[in-house]
C-alpha cells in the first residue's frame, strides 16, 4: 500500500462509545426476545461477538439470522411493528436504550447486504458518501480514504481509472466489494454482512472472502451464510440458529468437527434445512 | 358459450375444441379500434391545421418579426394599433414564474415528506386531500384569488392593484401543486429501498438520505414534472382571464393589472372583433405561440425523463 492514511486523531465520538465496562467482547447479547408483530422472531438470544474476529451466523431459511444481524444495527425498526426485549450492548453501551443514537451507532457498525446496493452515483460519491455525511468535507482527506477504503476491498487497481463513472457499470462481484469498500470508508469497528456473496459468482466469492480475512485485522466481522464451507473457510466462531433460538454456538473448528448438538451435527452435514 | 361439459369420457380439451368462438367478431376489433384512433389523430391535425392557417394569414398582414420582436401590444388601438408579443409573452412569464416559486417547493416539500416520512395512515388522509386540490374548478380558483388573495395580500402590499399578476400567480401555483406532489412522489417513490437501507446503514439520518440519495435518484421524474406543471402554469386561463386583468404591459411590475397569451385570447374570443379582421387572427397567432410553448415544453419533459433515467 502506498498512501498512509492520516485519520482525525481525536476519534470523540468513539471514546464515547468506549464504555469502561467494555472487555473483549464487542457485541453482547442477552436474552434477546424480537417480535413482528405477534411472531415470536427471537427467543432468548445470548451471543458474544468479539473483536477482531469472524462470527459466523448460520441456520435454515426464516431462523431469525437477518433479524438478529438487524437487530445489532437497529435496522429491524424500519419494517414497522416490531417489539424487542432484552440486552445487547455495544462495547459496552445498551444500544436498545432510548438514549442511544442510532446514527452513531450506525457509523460505528457498517452493514453489507445480499443483493449489491450501490447508490445511483459514481464510484468515488458511493465511496465518499459515508465520510460526507459524517462531516468529512476536506478533498484531500476525502480522496485518501476514498483510496484507502478501495484497497482494502481490493477493488483499487479494477476501478483507480474510472472513478467517476456510475457505480452501476461495474459486475455484480465488483458492486458487493464497492460496498464493502464504502463501509470502510467510515472506519466502523463492525462490518454486518447479510449473505454477501449469495448473488455472486465463485470467483467474486474468492475474492470477497479473501478481503474478508484481510481487514478481519482491522474489523469485527458478523456474517450471515447459507454455505457451511464458507463459514467454516473464513468465520473463527460460528452460531447455529433454528427456529429464533440459538442452538449452538463456538468456535468454528470445535463446531464442524465435534459439535454438541444433534440438530447442529444433522444441519451441517446437509440433513435438514 | 356451449353447453357441453367435461365429464369422464370428455377431455377438457376436447370441450375447447367443440367451443365456437366468434372469429368474425375478432377480426374486425383491430379495425373498428384504428378507425377510432384515426379520428383523434385526424383531430388533432385538423386544429394545428386551423391553427398554421388563420396564422399564416394573420403573418401576410402583420410582419413576423414585428410579433416576435415588438413591444407593444395594442389591437383595439385605432390609431396606433401594434402586435409586438412580448408584453403578453412576459405577463405569461411572470404567471408561471410566480407559480413556481411557490409550486416547486411547497411541491417537492409535500412529496418528499409524503414518500419518505409519513406513515401509510397519514399518507391515506393527506392524499385526497391533495387529490381535492386538483378537482377544483380553476374558475374557482380565480375568484378565490380575486377575492380572498388580492385583498389578503393588500393587506400588506398597499400598492398592490385589484387585478395584478402576483395573486394569480400565486394561485396558480397553487392549482399546479398536486401535479407536482403526486408527479414528484411517484418519482420518489420508485426509488429502490435498498438505496435507502444503504444510506440508513452508515448512519445517515432520514433527512440526509431523502435529500442526499433519494432526490438525485429520482431527479429525472422530479424534473420532468417540474417542467409539466410549468407547462400548465403557462396555458392556464381562468384565473388570469379573473385576476390577472387584461393590460398588456412589457415591465418586471407584479403588482399590476398584466395580460398573458391566454387571457388575450379570452378577451377577443368573448368580446366581438369581426370574422376576418387583424384582431380576430391574431388570436390564432398568440394560440399558435402558446402551443408551441407548451408543445415544447412537454417533449423537453419527456426528453428529460427518458433520456436522463438512472440505470439502477
Ligand atoms: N418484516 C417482517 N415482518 C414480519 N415477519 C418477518 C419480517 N421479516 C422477517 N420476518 C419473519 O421472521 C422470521 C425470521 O426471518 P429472518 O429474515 O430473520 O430469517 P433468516 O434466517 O434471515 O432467513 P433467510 O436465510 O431466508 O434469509 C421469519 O419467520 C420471517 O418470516
Ligand atoms: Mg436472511
Amino acid at each position: 500500500m502506498t498512501t498512509t492514511l492520516v485519520r482525525p486523531t481525536e476519534d470523540a465520538k468513539l471514546r464515547v462509545m468506549k464504555n469502561e465496562n467494555w472487555t473483549k467482547a464487542v457485541y453482547e447479547t442477552n436474552g434477546l426476545n424480537l417480535w413482528y408483530g405477534t411472531a415470536h422472531a427471537l427467543k432468548n438470544i445470548d451471543l458474544s461477538i468479539n473483536e477482531k474476529e469472524v462470527t459466523a451466523i448460520i441456520g435454515p431459511s426464516g431462523c431469525g439470522k437477518s433479524t438478529y444481524l438487524k437487530t445489532l444495527n437497529r435496522m429491524v425498526e424500519n419494517v414497522g411493528d416490531v417489539t424487542i426485549s432484552g440486552n445487547v450492548t455495544f462495547m459496552g453501551n445498551n444500544i436498545l436504550g432510548k438514549a442511544m443514537s442510532v446514527e452513531l451507532l450506525r457509523s460505528k457498525v457498517g452493514m453489507v447486504f445480499q443483493k449489491p446496493n450501490p447508490f445511483p452515483k459514481s464510484i468515488y460519491e458511493n465511496v465518499a458518501y459515508g465520510p460526507k455525511i459524517h462531516g468529512i468535507r476536506n478533498k484531500a482527506m476525502l480522496d485518501m480514504i476514498v483510496e484507502d477504503s478501495l484497497r482494502k476491498a481490493a477493488l483499487w487497481d479494477e476501478v483507480k481509472d474510472r472513478l467517476n463513472k456510475s457505480a452501476y457499470s461495474l459486475s455484480g462481484g465488483q458492486q458487493q466489494r464497492l460496498c464493502i469498500a464504502r463501509c470502510l470508508a467510515v472506519d466502523p469497528e463492525v462490518i454486518l454482512m447479510d449473505e454477501p456473496t449469495s448473488a455472486l459468482d465463485p470467483v467474486s466469492t474468492h475474492k470477497v472472502e479473501e478481503l474478508i480475512r484481510t481487514i478481519k485485522n482491522d474489523v469485527t466481522i458478523a456474517i450471515v451464510t447459507h454455505n457451511m464451507q464458507q463459514a467454516a473457510r473464513i468465520s473463527d466462531r460460528t452460531a447455529f440458529f433454528l427456529n429464533g433460538e440459538i442452538v449452538e454456538c463456538d468456535r468454528t473448528s470445535t463446531l464442524f468437527s465435534t459439535p454438541t448438538d444433534e440438530r447442529t451435527e444433522d444441519y451441517i452435514n446437509g440433513r435438514f434445512g | 358459450m356451449t353447453s357441453i361439459k367435461p365429464t369422464e369420457k370428455l377431455r377438457t380439451r376436447d370441450v375447447i375444441a367443440a367451443a365456437k368462438k366468434n372469429e368474425k367478431f375478432g377480426k374486425i376489433i383491430p379495425h373498428l379500434l384504428l378507425a377510432v384512433t384515426s379520428v383523434t389523430v385526424l383531430a388533432t391535425f385538423g386544429i394545428i391545421y386551423t391553427l398554421l392557417k388563420e396564422t399564416f394569414i394573420f403573418f401576410q398582414e402583420v410582419k413576423i418579426t414585428d410579433f416576435i420582436f415588438g413591444t407593444e401590444w395594442a389591437p383595439f388601438s385605432n390609431a396606433d394599433q401594434a402586435f409586438g408579443v412580448l408584453p403578453l409573452i412576459t405577463g405569461t412569464l411572470k404567471i408561471a414564474g410566480v407559480a413556481l416559486l411557490i409550486g416547486v417547493p411547497f411541491g417537492l416539500a409535500c412529496a418528499i415528506f409524503l414518500s419518505e416520512y409519513a406513515t401509510p395512515k397519514i399518507k391515506k388522509f393527506i392524499k385526497p386531500i391533495i387529490e381535492l386540490l386538483a378537482g377544483i374548478p380553476t374558475i374557482v380558483y380565480g375568484f378565490f384569488a380575486l377575492t380572498v388573495v388580492t385583498p389578503w395580500l393588500q393587506s400588506f402590499i398597499p400598492q398592490l392593484k385589484l387585478f395584478n399578476a402576483l395573486s394569480a400567480g400565486i394561485v396558480v401555483g397553487i392549482m399546479i401543486l398536486p401535479m407536482i406532489i403526486s408527479l414528484s412522489e411517484d418519482a420518489l417513490s420508485a426509488v429502490p429501498a435498498s438505496f435507502r437501507e444503504g444510506s440508513y446503514a452508515l448512519g445517515s439520518t432520514r433527512f440526509e438520505t431523502a435529500i442526499k440519495v433519494v432526490f438525485p435518484a429520482a431527479i429525472s421524474g422530479i424534473a420532468a414534472s417540474i417542467i409539466l406543471a410549468a407547462s400548465r402554469a403557462v396555458g392556464e386561463t381562468m384565473i388570469v382571464s379573473l385576476a390577472a386583468g387584461s393590460t398588456p404591459v412589457f415591465n418586471m411590475d407584479f403588482t399590476g393589472s398584466i395580460q398573458t397569451m391566454t387571457s388575450y385570447i379570452v378577451q377577443v374570443a368573448t368580446g366581438d372583433a369581426g370574422y376576418g379582421t387583424t384582431i380576430y387572427y391574431s388570436i390564432y397567432a398568440v394560440g399558435f405561440m402558446l402551443f408551441l410553448f407548451t408543445f415544447l415544453m412537454n417533449r423537453a419533459a419527456l426528453y428529460i425523463k427518458t433520456k436522463f433515467r438512472e440505470e439502477y
